[in-house]
């Protein structure tokens, strides 16, 4: 005697037969459905209790209990009071594995913070120390040519070494775009023992210290060939030190690109050229502008090479090919080594206009790329599904005119045609 | 034409099914269609436009290495293999050698990396653990962003803020190397020699450029790069070990320590030493904090540090040749250390599970 078929059958317990209970009558309330990700109330208890417990025990041992002082001392111990005092209260109603969660929660996140907070110091500091230059007009329009370093912050500015780093940088990334993105299409579209041991090569050399590249070039352009320390000498050192980091980001984002694509565009019957132009180049094109950017930004905040081969002038110098030209990071690092004041406070005004074109560069990298190859943004996309309706509409009346072969079906294609 | 062989045209009678050598066949025919791939003139002229790029980029490459080894080489001659021994740097006299600026130079790579990498970890576990999902890319842009900040911005900002502020504050030098050199002073790395911490007129300046403080700036700014390499591994670890993990009762550490961590080891250890390349050339935060010593300095918070980046723009004015090609030799030195830094990274982060598809 095996389980009876009818399981459903409330009866009398055979042995052997299932019996199912009878349904449960639904509540009249749904039930809620328990959050169990989000934080509890008594979580956030237990944060600001520990805080006020710890900087509370460390307030009492420096002012009352221990001879401590120091602002950084009183930081470092109410912090580790209040991991202390956090674990205590979390173990109250918490298993090990928990306690140890929430620990490890706190110290990742204070980490986070101390590296977001080392950011804001960095940026606000140079901004506050350079307010006092940046709000005089003249000092982005004048030079220091007739500026003593005693002068007050009305007198003098720092026209020379924007015109220096723009010029420089400009030099330096008309030779370096093209060579490194022609050098990185090499890498990645014809592979063989050459261009392997060219990628070897140029990955090297990202090795190289900027300043080293900027002794390189003193000795042999300024030095040897008797150049004298110009523009052109401290662009030649930028880009010796931009090439390899510039082809190295161009590579990885020209390899991103699905070879899917580029076999469509060869089965299609297009040259290997013209694979290249049309189907891998525009696919990759924000990541390209974005290492060519990021690769700026690296270039026109770098002091050393500049510093070995630019030379340093006090007034403006236009022409890159002979005379010293002075550039922002230059400029910034010889002011503040100064005794005055006022040549101080225009060390860090011209470290922040340096931040800001920094910034403002990356800005513009992060706005035009960033994104993955065939990554579109909203506007593309948006311009991509209208050309997709578009042909979808003229395939519809295409098919429309074949099947209904009628007056309209010769107007139809001759208007394809 | 709606059939696709892989036979021309010509070869009209379906091949045979019997496989056989194509000697065999009747006709002579060859087997198998050879593929001879015929470039236009446009796709000849762009691999030969191509190729001479690759061909340039290589010349400037090699030539850069070739010309610093050939006008180091009489610095080299001269000093011999004293050019590594010798603390002291004196070319008019025919003494220098790079022993002591190369151990301050290691000396501060490795102050920075001991700082760095724990607040790069927890920076980037954050960021791909922690974050809500809406502010992660803030995050990002902001750690690539402090990563693009001009190296004489954060090295003003050690000299300025850092280092009289917060370091070495006030008359008594209050700050973390003093109490470093109080209560550790027992250790040779912390001891300051000629300053007693307990001596209350002791002068403050024996603790302020040294190797620590330079270390500690160059941490700041190497700190963004190991973090934005470390994000990029962590945020591959694979969804379905995560769920595995919490689906086994872990909790987010557990998940983290037993999942994303182990995933991202090859990551961890090659952006470490990528920041320590970069930390190893970095040159201007360290040229305006240090006060130069051309000696073996081992005591990491007293005045007096060595680094070949800052020797190099500190004697680059030296007008004999010699000079120039004993800093030559140094700078030479300075980047077969970053080379065989950078390529020990590079293997670890392709050879690592998490460094297939990685970037760097």
């Amino acid at each position: 005697m095996s389980t009876s078929p009818d399981l459903t059958k409330a009866g009398p317990a055979v042995p052997g037969s299932t019996v199912l209970p009878a349904a449960e009558p639904r509540p009249d309330v749904p039930e809620r459905r328990r959050v169990i990700g989000r934080p509890r109330r008594t979580d956030g208890f237990a944060l600001a209790g520990a805080a006020v417990a710890g900087v509370s025990l460390t307030a009492l041992l420096f002012t009352r209990l221990a001879p401590f002082d120091g602002v950084l001392g009183f930081v470092v111990v109410s912090y580790l009071a209040f991991l202390g005092f956090y674990t205590l209260l979390v173990s109250f109603d918490e298993s090990g594995p928990t306690v140890r969660d929430r620990l490890a929660a706190a110290v990742v996140h204070s980490l986070a913070a101390l590296m977001l907070l080392a950011l804001v110091v960095v940026v606000v500091f140079t901004l506050w120390r350079g307010r006092e230059a940046l709000v005089y007009l003249n000092f982005f329009a004048d030079d220091m040519g007739r500026a003593g370093p005693l002068q007050p912050l009305s007198v003098g500015g720092i026209r020379h070494a924007i015109i220096g780093t723009l010029m420089q940088i400009a030099i330096a990334l008309a030779v370096t775009v093209p060579l490194g993105l022609v050098c990185a299409v090499f890498l990645s579209e014809l592979p063989g023992p050459f261009s392997r041991l060219v990628r070897t090569i140029a990955e090297a050399m990202t090795a190289l210290p900027s300043v080293v590249a900027g002794l390189f070039v003193y000795a042999t352009v300024v030095l040897a060939l008797g150049m004298g320390k110009s523009g052109f000498a401290a662009s030649l050192a930028l880009g010796v030190m931009m090439l390899p980091i510039m082809i190295r980001a161009a590579d990885v984002v020209i390899r991103l690109v699905p070879g899917t694509l580029r076999e469509a565009s060869l089965a299609l019957g297009a040259s290997q050229w013209r694979t290249i132009w049309h189907v891998v180049v525009p696919t990759a094109r924000s990541g390209l502008t974005t290492a060519v950017i990021l690769g700026t930004a690296r270039g026109i905040g770098e002091t050393s090479p500049v510093l070995l081969t630019a030379g340093f002038a006090a007034y403006t110098n236009a022409n890159p090919t002979s005379g010293p030209q002075t550039s922002l990071p230059l400029f910034v690092f010889d002011a503040v080594r100064r005794p005055d004041e006022a040549m101080i406070a225009r060390g860090f005004g011209a470290a922040a206009v340096l931040m800001g074109l920094v910034l403002i560069l990356f800005a513009i990298a992060r706005l035009v790329g960033g994104r993955a190859p065939g990554q579109l943004g909203r506007r593309a996309a948006r311009a991509r599904a209208r050309a997709s309706r578009r042909d979808a509409a003229r395939f519809a009346a295409r098919a429309r005119a074949r099947q209904a072969p009628g007056v309209h079906a010769s107007d139809s294609e001759v208007s394809d045609a | 034409m709606t059939t696709t062989t892989l036979r021309g045209p010509d070869a009209a009678p379906p091949p045979p099914t019997v496989a056989g050598p194509p000697a065999d066949q009747p006709d002579g025919a060859p087997g198998p269609r050879r593929i001879v791939q015929r470039r236009g003139p446009s796709d000849l002229v762009f691999r030969g436009i191509a190729r001479a790029g690759g061909a340039a980029v290589l010349f400037i490459m090699v030539l850069v290495g070739l010309f610093l080894t050939i006008q180091a080489w009489p610095a080299i001659e001269v000093a011999g293999w004293r050019f590594l021994t010798v603390q002291d740097w004196d070319p008019a006299g025919n003494n220098f050698g790079v022993a002591g600026v190369l151990t301050g130079t290691v000396l501060i790579a490795l102050v920075a990396i001991a700082i760095s990498v724990p607040l790069a970890t927890g920076a980037a576990l954050y960021i791909s653990e922690y974050a809500p999902r809406r502010i992660r890319p803030l995050l990002v842009n902001l750690v690539d962003l402090m990563a693009a900040v001009p190296s004489v911005v954060y090295g003003i900002w050690g000299f300025f803020l850092l280092q009289p502020r917060l370091l070495v504050a006030g008359d008594q030098g209050e700050g973390l190397p003093r109490w470093l050199a109080t209560y550790l002073g027992w250790i040779p790395l912390f001891k300051v020699d000629g300053y007693d911490p307990r001596d209350p007129v002791a002068s403050p300046t024996a603790l302020t450029s040294s190797t620590f403080i330079a270390g500690v700036v160059v941490a700041m700014m190497v700190a963004p790069i190991i973090t934005s390499v470390m994000r990029e591994v962590f945020s591959q670890a694979p969804v379905g070990e995560r769920e595995g993990a919490y689906a086994l009762g872990a909790t987010r550490w557990g998940m983290i320590r037993s999942v994303v961590l182990p995933f991202g080891r090859g990551g961890m250890i090659g952006g470490t030493m990528l920041g320590l390349g970069r930390a190893l050339g970095e040159t201007i935060a360290v040229y305006l904090i240090v006060s130069m010593v051309f000696v073996v300095q081992p005591h990491i918070l007293q005045n007096g540090a060595g680094s070949i980046s800052a020797l190099i723009a500190l004697r680059y004015g030296d007008s004999t040749a010699l000079g120039i090609a004993a800093l030559m030799a140094a700078g030479l030195v300075l980047f077969l250390m970053t080379l065989v830094v950078n390529f020990v990274a590079s293997i670890v982060i392709s050879r690592s599970r998490s460094g297939a598809a990685s970037e760097v």
